[in-house]
């Protein structure tokens, strides 16, 4: 048993403390911006408590409409693209990966290496290195300014195939031999057995992908023009314009803590799953 | 590796497989092979016509002082970046593992910043150091310190550090944390029983035994500070003031749409791409080595 110490709990404690409010500190002071209006923040320093303005700036920033320098459109608009961006990476990516998991797992057929590798290559290079060309393609095919060319190329990867595969391998073979023997299909193995299976593979990577579909930035930045489909993350940027005094910092605060409140409940709330995927994609 | 079981079927894997294959192929293969051609070519202004030249767009990236700078600011920002991270995150893991009580609130707390989108992280941290009506900045003035990242290029390049650190604390808690708690206890209660005190056990059981992570955890968060952090320096700094903080994948973004130097920007790319693929393959074969281990 390891000896006790008064001292040493007590110093865990304090730097556990010290380590949330460092944290948090941020969060919180944006927080206490919302609820003000934007004339008691310009004058420093801020005040350090909430104050009342909290359902006028929240309702300012959902319908939009104020007089920032910057961008006013609506958050709620943008919150449903970032939305439906984030569930179509999501389950664009879980689905293609599944099925091409399953190929490479299950099958024998020609060619069988070369694409295992052709896919498993692009896990080594971001969407950022290859932004340029990859908007000349997305413009080419006339994608700019719509849902699918937000989307398709960042499914493009194979972070998703990885982990199935690294699944479906430890799959125990007798589940395939039993059902060949009573005379399943493959796809009949594929839905009754192997996708049951893959659950919490697949709660994992849910979480682990939207959070990743939400946040993402560059991309969206360059495959919008229209504020109609700026996701939220792109929408506060564009917010942030001209010199401090101009703008409706209360709103932008308001927008911040909006547009991280969708992910930050998904890992608070499916975090057994998020460390699961977390640690999962990362092998 | 393969399975003992196969299935066979003529045309079925290939309809399994025809998605991925597809959407690889349009926008990445493509577009990857797009960015090497054009790294070898030169573009006139108006996109008419393309002109072979060799290595010359590499050779003006080698000549070009900002584009070393730039070398040079990436190369001190995703070290900070990685140092700090790594640090901060294994004092507060070290003591997450010690704590028992109300355990899972700091836990849930600290990975909070995670879910924290990198650009909505940088417009929180430019609210705090405003230089006009940021708290901090404020705090700081009372202090003797005139904090102005707007101007003062090290205070810029501070301001991404802290913002970007922050950010990737929780990732790195929770690996150090899974870390910590798969060593035996029986090693530390042995150690304990043979008189270590709690700093000796770190030292000489601890921190060893997690260094494979700590190794892993170094290149995971040199590749997050290359790429991941464009977000941070577009919604903070812009990458300035003049060219401080203006790292490799943000100069491939601002040459390529702002300043329109699609062969340079592209010569850049298949940089940053070679120093991507390098990093993969340490981590490669550090994870073969960990296997064994």
């Amino acid at each position: 048993m390891v000896e006790r110490s008064p001292f040493l709990t007590f110093l865990g404690h304090a730097v556990m403390i010290l380590g949330v409010i460092i944290v948090a500190f941020p969060i919180y002071l944006a927080f206490v911006a919302s609820t003000h209006t934007a004339q008691e923040i310009v004058q420093a320093p801020m005040p350090m408590l909430p104050g009342s303005n909290m359902w006028e700036t929240y309702r300012k920033a959902l319908v939009g409409g104020g007089y920032g320098a910057g961008s006013t459109a609506p958050v709620a608009h943008m919150m449903w693209v970032s939305l439906v961006t984030a569930l179509i990476i999501t389950f664009g990516k879980i689905a293609i990966s599944l099925l091409s998991a399953f190929a490479i797992v299950y099958f024998r057929f020609p060619f069988k290496n070369f694409f295992f590798w052709a896919i498993f290559v692009t896990l080594m290079l971001p969407v950022e290195v290859r932004i340029g060309p990859t908007y000349k393609v997305v413009s080419d095919l006339g994608m700019l300014n719509t849902y699918a060319g937000l989307t398709i190329p960042l499914i493009a990867s194979a972070t998703a195939t990885f982990l199935f595969r690294q699944f479906f391998m430890s799959v125990p073979d007798e589940l395939a031999e039993a059902a060949r023997m009573d005379g399943a299909s493959p796809l009949r193995f594929f839905i009754d057995i192997l996708i049951p299976l893959s659950k919490t593979s697949i709660a994992a990577l849910f979480v682990i992908q939207f959070i990743y579909g939400w946040n993402q930035y560059l991309w969206p930045l360059l495959a919008t023009t229209s504020e109609k489909m700026y996701p939220v993350v792109v929408g506060i940027k564009m917010m942030v314009a001209g010199g401090d005094s101009q703008n409706e910092w209360n709103v932008v605060m308001a927008t911040a803590l909006l547009a991280m409140l969708p992910p930050a409940l998904v890992v608070m709330l499916m975090q057994k799953w998020f460390v699961k995927g977390l640690v999962d994609t990362e092998k | 590796m393969e399975k003992r079981v196969q299935f066979r079927a003529p045309l079925l894997p290939w309809l399994l497989i025809a998605p991925q294959v597809l959407v690889i192929s349009v926008f990445f293969f493509w577009p990857a092979a797009q960015a090497l051609l054009q790294s070898f070519q030169i573009e006139d202004a108006f996109g008419i016509s393309t002109q072979w030249v060799g290595m010359e767009n590499f050779n003006r990236l080698w000549n070009d002082a900002s584009y070393l700078t730039s070398f040079k600011t990436t190369a001190i920002f995703s070290l900070l970046v990685a140092v700090l991270g790594i640090g901060l995150s294994l004092i507060l893991a070290i003591f997450a593992d010690r704590v028992i009580k109300g355990a899972m609130f700091y836990k849930t707390m600290l990975i909070v910043p995670y879910a924290v989108a990198p650009a909505v992280a940088g417009v929180l941290w430019i609210f705090m150091f405003s230089p006009s009506l940021g708290v901090v900045s404020y705090g700081l003035g009372k202090l003797g310190i005139d904090w102005n990242h707007l101007l003062n290029g090290s205070h810029a390049m501070t301001l991404i550090v802290m913002a970007a650190v922050w950010k990737q604390i929780s990732y790195n808690f929770l690996f150090f944390l899974a870390g910590l708690q798969s060593i035996p206890k029986s090693l530390i209660e042995a150690a304990a029983i043979d008189g270590a005190k709690a700093w000796r056990r770190f030292w000489t059981i601890q921190f060893p035994l997690l260094s494979p992570t700590t190794f892993f955890l170094l290149v995971i968060n040199m590749i997050y500070a290359f790429f991941d952090t464009f977000a941070i320096v577009d919604a903070t700094t812009h990458g300035g003031p003049g060219q401080a903080t203006s790292i490799l994948v943000y100069k491939v973004y601002y040459d390529g749409f702002k300043a329109m130097d699609l062969g340079g920007s592209a010569a850049q790319s298949v940089v940053l791409m070679t120093i991507v693929i390098a990093l993969t393959v340490v981590q490669f074969q550090f994870i073969e080595k960990k296997v064994n281990y």
